[in-house]
């Protein structure tokens, strides 16, 4: 990692689109360039501004610049025996801190251990006018002003490029194992996983798909061990479990190779096998469903909508097509009055989420 | 603390046209929810900060939805602002009414609308108190897991709005990690569902925005919480210190073995001998600092941290390591922290709880300094510590019946929150800002920041007419203070315009 401090440009570089009007597209290493709109303009580079700036592993927080690769967080946090508990998605070798935050991604842990949102403690923020602002910190607890930090995360850079990020971390598990269920149903397997979230069993992860249940328990060898006999299944070796939920997180799995339209659905999770023709694999205790169908948006949205939640097209859409959940128009009208608080010439990634903002 | 007033001049709005307020609002709700009178009124001119007292124009307590909506327009069109309230326990003067604008309680919203043990979450209105959501849901073997200590009496909305914590939230997070979905009512009387029933929703983290938002985006009408399986087991350890700089270490190696505990509290020497006179929890009295460490899970995971922690405590130095044996011996270590503020309080006719939040490396600095200007103003300070996540509450012993003497606390205070930002902290942790740190936020924020929160409110209420004057100070304000607290010869903001 090249440590790089090029705050100062970048800012230079959005007061001047400011001045003459002209769109930037907001860019690390473009591994999630597939997600979301296509956005045009000028590329603000942000891969180039790399370095950690504090990590304290007694503090459970580590700050670093929006363009370190997140392989080296991960990296330097492994050395300490600490992890990201949301554990993002790559979707490339060289994802950086910033895409990672600014996408709000997050992997198989999260319903249980929260969201790259929730581990958000604060930022350095340029906004669309070029102002360098602070909001929230390295400390857990913070709530002087509105939390701006969080509102950053998932926003995709439409309101402001976030220079610098401060993540809460935790220690990572001292065991981990994967146990397999053959052959229950959808309807059987998503009243699994809602039976185990009820007890404080050490489950991390739980994925559906082609009758087979898959669930991860991580913790102390003892928690482990006798979640593993009350749950039973077939276990699996260390060597599967990595791999496993590293090809589920990162679309490497089989299920992902499809070049059908591959759907988003994040839903109430105990709503029941839905009606939708195409392939299904459910995570995240069923309140992340992954179709690939080739049924009308407009289909999978209603149904989306309908079990409580909202349905994102996230690769192998057709040009011009709606990506994102539209808003009810109050929602949107308050988005886009938070976008011109933030980048009132809307040059910063404009059209990226919705076309309106 | 006695009453003084609040200097919140600049955000006065004009004078309402009283009478015409109340016909408005008159036919919008039942005949005994639009209070007018002042011995009705009485009761709501101050919140858990009782040394800030206003009487409000008047109170409504609507029961609807329908009728929040209704008042909310009428303000709106009528521009009269608007104060919303919980129970008003809230510890910095946010729910402080305006002489010139409608105080809204909430306080008639208060069903469980729903709970679901199998997704487990659970649907309630507003006024529903923080400990009734996790009582009900019991049932289920399910709680609540953020538990502010008012948690008896506080209500979800308030904690929405503040953004509660708790003695669990290096472990459980705060109020924001804990809510799925909200339902708001903006300003203009629209009502928005903000998250959803899935794990997150399209668009912008309103959901993140609103938490802590302190009643000035929008007046909350039903919340969505998640609630967590019960653990199988808590224990609770008790470690003696004769230094407070062995505790603070002591609290660093616990987590650097990869343990976080459920709850882990310190409490410096006045706070033991205090809560030890009171209630007799059996803290030994020697001890410079005490820790209480929580920890909670199943069965095998409390069982393997506790021989861990008991070993960790003894290498970082303490005196005593104590596990409760049981139950009654786990509420008994306990009911000293949670007695420690009225524990304090026998000490001295008033005092005044702070709360800050450090990185928890510098806490001995910070005591340290905290010690010296103890004595500059001669007024003894107790210190109670979430010192997992590093949240300090100094309580600060005064007479308010001495002259100057609050004025001094109030100093000392300001200058406490002052010290946590300049070592990388917060001037307040989980109690916000309302009116009682507004001039500290002028201190923690630049002028730019100011003003892109003065920008978001606008997004939401482009008139300024929800909870005006709270939380987020005029850069005026800024500017006033700035000049009556010059330290050390700098000004906080030399680049701005002097009034």
């Amino acid at each position: 990692m090249q440590e790089q401090d090029i705050s100062v440009s970048l800012q230079e570089h959005v007061q001047e689109a400011m001045a003459s009007h002209i769109p930037l597209r907001v860019q690390g290493n473009g591994t999630k360039d597939f997600l979301g709109r296509p956005s045009q303009g000028e590329r603000l580079d942000i891969s180039e501004h790399q370095g950690i700036i504090n990590y304290e592993p007694t503090e459970l927080v580590i700050t670093a610049r929006t363009g370190t690769p997140l392989k080296d967080i991960e990296k330097i946090l492994s050395d300490y025996q600490q992890m990201t508990p949301f554990e993002p998605p790559y979707f490339g070798a060289n994802a950086t801190l910033g895409g990672t935050i600014a996408c709000n991604l997050s992997g198989p842990w999260r319903p249980y251990a929260g969201a790259a949102r929730d581990f958000v403690l604060g930022t350095r923020l340029l906004n669309g006018k070029g102002d360098i602002m602070n909001f929230g910190g390295e400390v857990m607890k913070n709530v002087a002003g509105y939390d701006v930090s969080r509102l950053m995360a998932g926003a995709m850079g439409t309101l402001g490029v976030m220079l610098e990020v401060s993540i809460k971390v935790l220690p990572k598990p001292e065991q981990e194992t994967t146990l397999i269920m053959h052959g229950p149903s959808g309807r059987a397997a998503l009243d699994l996983m809602h039976s185990w979230a009820r007890l404080p069993h050490p489950v991390s992860a739980t994925a559906y798909h082609d009758e087979q249940l898959y669930v991860r328990l991580s913790g102390t060898p003892d928690s482990v061990r006798v979640a593993r006999e009350l749950i039973g299944g077939e276990e699996q070796d260390e060597d599967f479990t990595r791999q496993f939920w590293q090809s589920i997180k990162n679309h490497q799995h089989d299920f992902f190779s499809s070049t059908d339209p591959l759907w988003r659905l994040s839903v109430a999770s105990d709503t029941r096998p839905m009606q939708l023709v195409g392939n299904w694999l459910y995570e995240w205790g069923g309140a992340q469903r992954w179709l690939s169908s080739t049924e009308s948006a407009e289909t999978i949205r209603k149904a989306a909508a309908e079990a409580g939640g909202h349905a994102t097209l996230y690769r192998n859409g057709a040009q011009g097509d709606e990506l994102f959940h539209p808003l009810a128009p109050g929602l949107m009208r308050i988005h886009q009055q938070l976008k011109k608080a933030f980048d009132p010439k809307g040059i910063l990634n404009p059209g990226r989420m919705y076309k309106e903002l | 603390m006695n009453e003084s007033q609040p200097d919140t001049r600049e955000e006065q709005p004009t004078s309402v046209d009283r009478e015409g307020l109340i016909a408005a609002l008159r036919p919008l709700l039942p005949e005994d929810a639009l209070l007018i009178d002042e011995e009705d009124l009485r009761p709501y001119e101050c919140d858990g900060l009782s040394a800030y007292r206003r009487m409000p124009l008047l109170v409504a307590l609507p029961d609807h939805i329908d009728q929040v909506r209704a008042i909310l327009r009428q303000c709106y069109e009528l521009n009269v602002p608007v104060v919303a309230r919980g129970a008003g326990t809230g510890l910095s003067g946010g729910a402080l009414p305006l002489e010139q604008g409608v105080l809204l309680s909430l306080a008639k919203f208060k069903d469980i609308l729903e709970i679901d043990p199998h997704r487990r979450i659970a649907r309630v209105q507003p006024g529903v108190r923080n400990l009734a959501i996790s009582q009900a849901a019991d049932q289920y073997g399910l709680y609540y897991a953020p538990d502010p200590s008012s948690q008896i009496a506080c209500t979800i909305g308030g904690n929405v709005a503040e953004n509660s914590g708790g003695v669990h939230c290096l472990k459980y997070g705060l109020t924001v990690h804990n809510i799925q979905k909200l339902r708001i009512v903006t300003i203009e009387g629209e009502l928005l569902d903000i998250g959803g029933e899935g794990l997150d929703a399209a668009g912008y983290d309103l959901l993140a925005l609103m938490t802590g938002s302190e009643g000035m985006l929008g007046v909350i009408v039903e919340v969505t919480v998640k609630l967590l399986p019960k653990p199988d087991r808590a224990q609770v350890l008790l470690a003696a210190f004769d230094d407070v700089v062995k505790a603070g270490a002591a609290v660093g190696n616990i987590i650097s073995a990869g343990i976080i505990p459920a709850g882990l509290e310190m409490m410096d020497k006045l706070a033991i001998q205090a809560a030890e006179d009171f209630v007799h929890a059996g803290y030994p009295l020697d001890a410079e600092a005490i820790l209480l460490c929580e920890l909670d899970g199943t069965n095998e995971e409390v069982s393997e941290h506790i021989y861990q922690v008991r070993e960790i405590l003894r290498q970082s130095g303490a005196t005593e390591v104590r596990t409760a044996r049981d139950e009654a011996e786990r509420m008994t270590f306990w009911k000293g922290r949670k007695a420690a503020f009225p524990a304090v309080g026998r000490l001295s006719p008033d005092y005044y709880c702070m709360d800050g939040t450090i990185p928890r490396k510098r806490l001995p600095e910070v005591l340290r300094a905290m010690a010296d200007m103890s004595k500059e103003y001669d007024l003894p300070v107790a210190n109670v510590f979430h010192a997992g996540d590093g949240n300090l509450h100094p309580l600060i012993l005064y007479d308010a019946n001495k002259e100057g003497e609050l004025e001094r606390t109030e100093e000392f205070g300001g200058r406490i929150l002052e010290l946590c930002v300049q070592v990388g902290g917060t001037i307040t942790g989980e109690h916000g800002v309302g009116m009682e740190k507004i001039n500290q936020m002028c201190v923690q924020f630049n002028p730019l920041e100011l003003t892109q929160f003065h920008a978001i409110k606008e997004a939401f209420d482009p008139r300024g007419l929800l909870n005006p004057g709270k939380a987020v100070p005029t850069l005026h304000r800024c500017a006033e203070f700035g000049a009556m607290h010059v330290h050390h010869g700098e000004l906080p903001f030399p680049e701005l315009e002097r009034f």
